[in-house]
């Protein structure tokens, strides 16, 4: 350390101002201070699904929903990623699942997202278990005031029209009320959560 | 089943705004206007840009002072192939720039033909924008200035 460095302070201690009040140069003198700055990150990448997903990626485009089952503890997941992320072991098995199952938990959004003009605000969110699913995926719960989502309300999945299937998942357009009876949730702590010992 | 592979575009985009506390703003603020402004330490040293804390004492610094508009190249990488939403759509130089008036550097880019054009110790002068609202993208970028022009 050079000799004429000045002692440090001490880095716990709190500064002796958060906001002190600055000096502006004679060149800035009386301008219009900027405040807040528009700071975007912007990511585009080429995606590529794996085997797995492509599996799931090219049914959707047949209208069906494939999951995959892990030989080791018979979890089923959609949508695959290809490993049973418990027992850690590839999915020995593809499995093709009913476009229905059940609200496990839902959020209704009020604020709009920049940029997502069709997401109109309020909307509900839901997290799905479909029927034969050990997990549950992310969809827009439609054609119901979000105010009338719960947990447990059976859905059925809104596909796309026939001539607008594409290999995506966009091709759900979300998951409309089936009006069966709900289904039974007693241990509200299990939801969104898996064990290795659950069926 | 078809053994093309699938891909799709995918883009993470995140438009945040934040707010700049009053240094970081005088900084934005002497951009916008055409000014460069530094911050000057209890030792009369020069941070550009302005820092809001003393990097060693952790004072905070409240002092705005004006630095020059040209300086040197104190370090430079060459950019061969530009990426969207980069400063220029040709190659380039990203550089580590000492403002005249300034004891520290800003990285920022410098526009220069090609990578043999570049060097350590080089002069180079500020490029503004006509259209500036308060970024560090107001300034376009640097130029080197001819040694005609330095001798």
């Amino acid at each position: 350390m050079s000799a004429d460095r000045p002692e440090a302070r001490d880095p716990l201690a709190a500064p002796a101002a958060l906001s002190a009040p600055v000096t502006l140069p004679e060149a800035l003198a009386g301008a219009e201070p900027v405040e807040s700055v528009c700071t975007p990150i912007r990511m585009a990448y080429t995606y590529t699904p794996g085997r797995a997903l492509s599996r799931y990626l090219r049914a959707m485009a047949d209208k069906r929903i494939l999951g995959e089952r892990c030989g080791a503890t018979g979890q089923v997941f959609v949508p695959p990623r290809g490993v049973s992320p418990l027992a850690g072991a590839a999915t020995s098995e593809v499995v093709e699942l009913a476009d229905t199952g059940y609200v496990e938990s839902f959020n209704i959004t009020r604020v709009p997202i920049e940029r997502r003009p069709d997401l109109k605000p309020p909307y509900c969110s839901a997290w799905i278990v479909l029927d034969g699913a050990s997990v549950g995926f992310l969809g827009l719960v439609i054609n119901l005031a979000p105010e009338e989502v719960r947990i447990g309300m059976r859905v059925r999945a809104v596909w796309k029209p026939d001539e607008e299937l594409e290999t995506s998942a966009a091709n759900i357009l979300g998951w409309e009320p089936t009006g069966e009876p709900d289904e039974v949730i007693t241990d509200y702590e299990r939801i969104g959560r898996i064990e290795a010992s659950d069926p | 089943m078809s053994s093309e592979v699938l891909q799709a575009p995918l883009v993470l985009e995140y438009p945040f705004t934040r707010s700049t506390g009053p240094v970081i703003g005088a900084f934005l603020t002497g951009l916008r206007d055409g000014v460069i402004c530094g911050i000057r330490r209890a030792d009369g040293t020069v941070l550009c840009p302005p820092q809001e804390y003393d990097p060693l004492t952790a004072e905070p610094l409240t002092e705005l002072v004006e630095v020059g508009q040209a300086g040197e190249v104190v370090t430079w990488a060459w950019n061969g192939d530009p990426r969207p939403m980069q400063p220029f759509d040709r190659p380039f130089a990203w550089a580590l720039i000492r403002l005249d008036g300034a004891d520290t550097s800003m990285l920022h880019a410098v526009f220069a033909p090609s990578a043999a054009e570049m060097s350590t110790g080089m002069r180079v002068r500020v490029v503004w924008r006509t259209e500036r609202e308060g970024h560090i993208a107001d300034i376009a970028g640097f130029e080197p200035i001819p040694a005609v022009e330095t001798a």
